[in-house]
């Protein structure tokens, strides 16, 4: 890089001051500082604030509200809906979990040997994840439809491995798992293409010591893969935790909470109560009633960050 | 060289060969071509088909004619065969879907912008300004893209109602940044960490001030990482859902993914045909942008994860 002393010269024609205040380092840090910390501190601390306060007034759309409390969560604690949702929720995140990790696992694996037009694969498999998820879960709509679902068609006129037609989204644990199903579809991708770029940073010479030690495929992965790959796997982990647990375009966009009810999620029943209800209180603290599930979550990734900086001899910074 | 050479490479050999690349770990030396053809190629095509087969269907069906979408009797339903251009034709020239592929693109062109300005700035300063605190301050970062969009949204649209910017576009610029700036930030400071200190050193012995720095030298050397963050805001503020369904209330402000599923549905009867037409001309814009970035996608999901 050609930069000379001259070059930098030339940009000495304004005020000096000016150059010098720049060049002041607390002047300088706070000015790198202030947009990024400006704007998540006015449209991201704040709101978590005010969602806190709101979540013990009774405010409604157009009509500020006052403070009653803990009213809102009295009426929740007696609510069959929101005990429906609490548990949809702890259900969905953890039957879609631990089916994007088995699946998300296994093709991290099988991408992981040698395999032709390899790049172009990883290419298509990360195409799910790209695609807007309210377009996708248009599609699986459209897939479970009750007349016209591709599924039963194969599953009845073509297999005939049975006489009826499935209806997907009409009976509330069918509804369930169609709603778990997409999402592990949806999961899949972002969790193989994590994996194998931790499959990837494992040396080649631990599996040669372990073959020649005798070692069976399956206790290659017991020992060598996985306990090589849980750093990775407790950030990935706690990412899908996290975002599954809160989701909301799957469920808003195929079921919208039905049928009657009963596939309501903690973020989709919030919506449905504070925006189309109007109930901004009750919302509020149906969405505030999220935040331990989320600590629990974000605490157990802090140690796991800092217990893979002490794994590696590597130090904070 | 064919998998069979490569397998009767391996099963000649008495010693098994030393994988050469990273990209080889996983070839056993006595696997044949029949194990491996159960054991990866079989699986593989499994997942490659149940993962594209949603965009399959949805293609199929926004080129079929409504006599054959409903009638599997007589048409054969994973075949068209005598596709139209209805349902596109009705999607772009009978509803706003130009008008929301408008604002869409403007909404992430310039929430991406303006987060990557933030997050450049952000992370120049927390990884080569190092200041008392600055690792707190990356770690607060960090926390924030941990905050979920579904707890925040009921709280935002009091205050987008209140600062007067309701069913604008401008409620979606200045609120998508708080998810895009942590990601960004995160993945520039990783990106910075690999730029050598020394270059800077050297500017800063020729007399250039920090901004000059910044701008002449770490910067050009950060093209990469900037692409990067910036392909990955795009998608992220394409694919948004939960803030432009809650804070835009007008069909003309609406984004894509929004409009498609609140538009398109009208009452009890689905139009599944201009539907699917609709979910495939929403991800088309994302997936030629996708297949142009592939290398970088992956790099900065894997980045950010290993960070």
């Amino acid at each position: 890089m050609a930069v000379s002393a001259t070059s930098f010269g030339a940009g000495r024609s304004e005020p000096i001051w000016l150059v010098r205040l720049f060049d002041w380092k607390p002047f300088l840090i706070f000015m790198c500082m202030l947009p990024a910390l400006g704007l998540l501190l006015l449209f991201l601390t704040y709101p978590l604030g005010l969602g806190v306060w709101l979540a013990f007034t009774d405010t409604q759309i157009g009509r500020s509200g006052e403070f009653v409390g803990l009213w809102n969560y009295e009426s929740l604690w007696h609510d069959r809906i929101f005990w429906m949702s609490v548990t949809n929720t702890l259900l969905y995140t953890f039957v879609a979990t631990v089916g994007k990790f088995a699946l998300g696992l296994w093709l991290a694996l099988i991408l992981n040997n040698y395999i032709p037009f390899k790049s172009f694969v990883r290419a298509i498999v990360l195409i799910p994840w790209i695609v807007p998820t309210v377009l996708s879960a248009i599609a699986f709509w459209w897939i479970y439809d009750p007349q016209f679902s591709i599924i039963s068609y194969v599953l009845v006129d073509v297999l005939g491995w049975r006489d009826t037609y499935i209806d997907f989204l009409g009976t509330p644990w069918n509804a369930r798992f169609s709603l778990i199903a997409a999402n592990i579809w949806r999961g899949i991708p972002f969790v193989a293409i994590c994996l194998l770029a931790g499959l990837q940073t494992i040396s080649p010479s631990l599996y040669e010591a372990a073959m020649i030690d005798g070692a069976t495929a399956w206790q290659r992965f017991w020992h060598i893969t996985l306990p090589m790959l849980l750093p990775i796997l407790a950030v990935v982990l706690t990412f899908s935790v996290i975002f599954t647990f809160t989701d909301f375009q799957l469920v808003y966009a195929i079921t919208r909470g039905g049928p009657v009810n009963s596939t309501h999620l903690m973020a989709t029943l919030a919506f449905q109560r504070a925006i189309p209800g109007g109930q901004l209180g009750e919302g509020a603290a149906i969405a505030v009633a999220m935040i331990p599930f989320l600590v629990a979550a974000t605490v157990f990734s802090y140690f796991a960050l800092a217990n893979r900086k002490w794994q590696q001899g590597g130090r904070d910074d | 060289m064919t998998d069979a050479a490569v397998a009767r490479r391996i099963l000649d050999d008495d010693h098994p060969p030393a994988p050469t690349t990273p990209e080889r770990t996983g070839v056993i030396a006595w696997e044949s071509l029949p194990r491996r053809l159960v054991t990866v190629y079989l699986p593989l095509a499994c997942f490659l088909i149940v993962l594209l087969f949603p965009f399959y269907w949805m293609a199929i069906t926004a080129v079929k004619s409504n006599e054959e979408l409903y009638d599997y009797k007589n048409f054969n339903p994973f075949w068209v065969s005598s596709p139209t251009l209805a349902n596109i034709n009705k999607l772009l020239f009978e509803t706003d879907y130009p008008r929301w592929l408008t604002v869409t693109m403007t909404v992430a062109v310039v929430s991406t912008l303006l987060s990557i300005f933030a997050s450049v700035l952000a992370a120049y300063a927390i990884q080569r300004l190092k200041f008392k605190g600055s690792p707190y301050v990356g770690l607060a970062i960090y926390l924030a893209y941990l905050v979920p969009p579904s707890i925040l949204f009921i709280p935002l649209a009091t205050m987008v109602f209140q600062l007067g910017i309701f069913d604008s576009p401008l409620a979606l610029i200045l609120t998508y940044p708080t998810f895009l700036i942590p990601f960004c930030t995160w993945l520039l400071i990783g990106y910075f960490k690999s730029i050598p200190y020394e270059l800077e050193e050297c500017a800063l012995i020729d007399g250039a001030t920090r901004l000059q720095i910044l701008w002449r030298i770490t910067l050009p050397l950060a093209v990469p990482g900037l692409i990067s963050a910036g392909i990955f805001a795009f998608t992220l503020s394409w694919n948004e859902f939960i803030y432009a369904l809650a804070f835009i209330q007008s069909a003309e402000n609406k984004t894509v993914p929004v409009a498609i599923l609140t538009q398109l549905v009208e009452g009890d009867v689905y139009h599944w045909g201009s539907l699917m037409a609709g979910a495939l001309l929403g991800s088309i814009p994302v997936a030629i942008f996708y297949s142009f970035f592939v290398e970088y996608y992956v790099s900065s999901l894997t980045g950010a994860v290993k960070e």
